[in-house]
């Protein structure tokens, strides 16, 4: 009874900016149809472990593995090509392109299938994209640029998606929106999410399980609902501030990292 | 009247060939940032190119001329590949510096290989006039402004319609989000390269019956430069407008300012217009994002 290999498997990554180690030895795992979440202060690594995920980084030691394939150190557009859908950081759409044309580009590398039978897939999540299908992206609001931006991962009919910061600059209404459909997509398209969040709250909520992120190290590690009832995590990521912990320094109560 | 309407037309056809040039350099800079100054040479090399194939090798000038973009093609993306693609990374200046060192290598080739005379392409249409009215139009001259059109035609739907168009557009847009949705951005720049050499040899081809093919053709290049700036660089009608206007000025400027002056136009049109409308005429609306 081996449990099934995870779908993406990270083990002991090293990832420099230059001369500057922003990856410290990451390992994590993300199993085939499960939310997994990173958590983590700004500047903590987040981000770089998902563009050593994507190809768009290089590590300097360690090894990612999706489907079973070695895929360290790919470039991008081959590694989408696996069915690896990347929603980066800030939207990042193509501004002069219509929001069709944006999510025609994200099927880019499905040359055999069918545009309108996955346009209608998007438009049926994300319904203001249909409103606006003749727009550039660039006169887009930022929620809707955030939902073009996941659609048009969504084209890759990705089984794993990496999520970058979906609630960045978002009103807290969108924020909600945005993780009803996170959860949807994983039940409905039986996706694997990688989420990365600064909003923990929204992340435990999602999540199956989490990371805790800090100066390129992953500190902690656990199912979401343990996450959510830990102490630390309380304080330092849900602000839920106990004053028994007032004053006590977080790195005191640990000395298991450096 | 007569006289205004054939130095129009002339005008045109210079501008067509500026800014079939101004094209190559703005696609370029879209796809890759990087700036060409090597364009005019490209551009050269076609021309000569073409008379190898037309004049040497005797081919039907149509299916010279298409050789010619399909050689040119392959010369642009392999030139991209490996003298541009290892220059990634590397300070802009150094690249633009590398760029015009391969104009003077393109040069030295095409005086080894061509020779320093001056030659002709034989085309079936050179001396061809065609006269409406007593109104005189050179065949080469309409021909050169036909060409032109198709060109862009055909470019406006690849850019617009074709799968891949889109796609080198939104590389030139947002290059990392390109490839997250798994564009091979690498082999788009190849591509951007030897589509801009292919219209610098078009350029190069249309010229050719009009000028004569020699080694130093390739510096109207800078006037094309100039052109794409009047434009508003980054802009592709903007390229071929602006070539367009230093073109039929140029023209006009030989004929009824003083000696010497028609040289120089472009660079008084490029002047003024850094006063006036620093953006050029099509500005492009994106601001460079650091």
């Amino acid at each position: 009874m081996t449990e099934p290999e995870p779908l993406l498997t990270l083990r002991n990554i090293e990832t420099y900016y230059g001369p500057i180690m922003a990856i410290r030895g990451v390992s994590l795992e993300v199993r085939e149809r499960s939310i997994v979440t990173i958590l983590g202060a700004n500047g903590a690594g987040k981000t770089t472990v998902l563009k050593t995920i994507c190809g768009a980084m290089d590590p300097q030691k360690g090894s990612v593995t999706f489907r079973g394939e070695d895929i360290t150190g790919r470039d991008p557009d081959r590694v989408a090509r696996l069915h690896l859908g990347h929603v980066p950081e800030g939207r990042e759409v193509f501004p002069f392109l219509t929001a069709e044309e944006n999510l025609a580009v994200g099927a880019f590398t499905r040359r055999r299938a069918n545009l309108n039978e996955d346009l209608a897939l998007v438009y049926g999540y994300f319904p203001a994209l249909a409103e606006h299908r003749k727009l550039p992206a660039g006169f887009l609001s930022g929620g809707q640029q955030q939902m073009l931006a996941i659609g048009r991962a969504l084209m890759l009919r990705p089984q794993l998606m990496l999520l970058d910061e979906p609630s960045l600059g978002l009103a807290p209404r969108l924020v909600a929106e945005i993780a009803e459909i996170v959860v949807r997509l994983n039940r409905e398209q039986g996706m694997a999410i990688l989420l990365v969040e600064q909003n923990a709250r929204m992340a435990l909520d999602v999540a199956h399980y989490g990371y805790v992120m800090e100066v390129g190290r992953i500190v902690m590690e656990d199912t979401c609902e343990r996450l959510k009832n830990a102490p630390d995590i309380q304080e330092f990521y849900l602000g839920m501030k106990d004053q028994g912990v007032r004053g006590r320094r977080r790195w005191k109560q640990r000395k298991t990292w450096r | 009247m007569s006289e205004l309407l054939q130095l129009l037309v002339s005008g045109l056809s210079k501008g067509c060939v500026f800014g079939l040039i101004a094209l190559g350099f703005v696609l370029i800079y879209k796809a890759t940032e990087m700036l060409n100054f090597a364009q005019g040479e490209l551009m050269m090399m076609g021309a000569f190119v073409a008379f190898t194939f037309v004049n040497l090798a005797a081919m039907p000038f149509l299916a010279g001329f298409a050789v010619t973009l399909v050689v040119a093609l392959a010369f642009g993306m392999a030139l991209e590949r490996g003298v541009l693609r290892p220059m990634i990374g590397e300070p802009p200046f150094a690249v633009l510096m590398l760029t015009i060192g391969l104009g003077f290598v393109l040069r030295t080739v095409a005086v080894n290989i061509w020779g320093t005379d001056p030659r002709t392409l034989d085309v079936p249409y050179a001396g061809e006039v065609l006269v409406v009215r007593e109104v005189v139009f050179g065949y080469d001259n309409l021909i050169v402004i036909g060409a032109t059109a198709f060109l862009c035609g055909g470019l406006w739907l690849f850019f617009r319609r074709s799968r891949l168009g889109v796609a080198m557009q939104a590389a030139s847009q947002n290059q990392l989000a390109a490839y997250y949705s798994g564009v091979p951005v690498k082999r788009v720049a190849s591509l951007v390269w030897g589509i801009s050499a292919a219209i610098s040899a078009a350029a190069g081809m249309l010229l050719a019956p009009i000028s004569l093919i020699d080694q130093n053709m390739g510096f109207i290049g800078i006037k094309a430069f100039a052109a794409a700036i009047v434009g508003g660089f980054g802009s592709l009608p903007g390229a071929i407008v602006g070539g367009l206007l230093i073109g039929v000025s140029e023209e006009f400027a030989l004929r009824y300012l003083w000696p010497g002056f028609g040289e120089v136009t472009a660079f008084v049109i490029l002047l003024v217009m850094l006063f006036v409308r620093p953006q050029g005429i099509f500005a492009s609306l994106q601001k460079k994002k650091v």
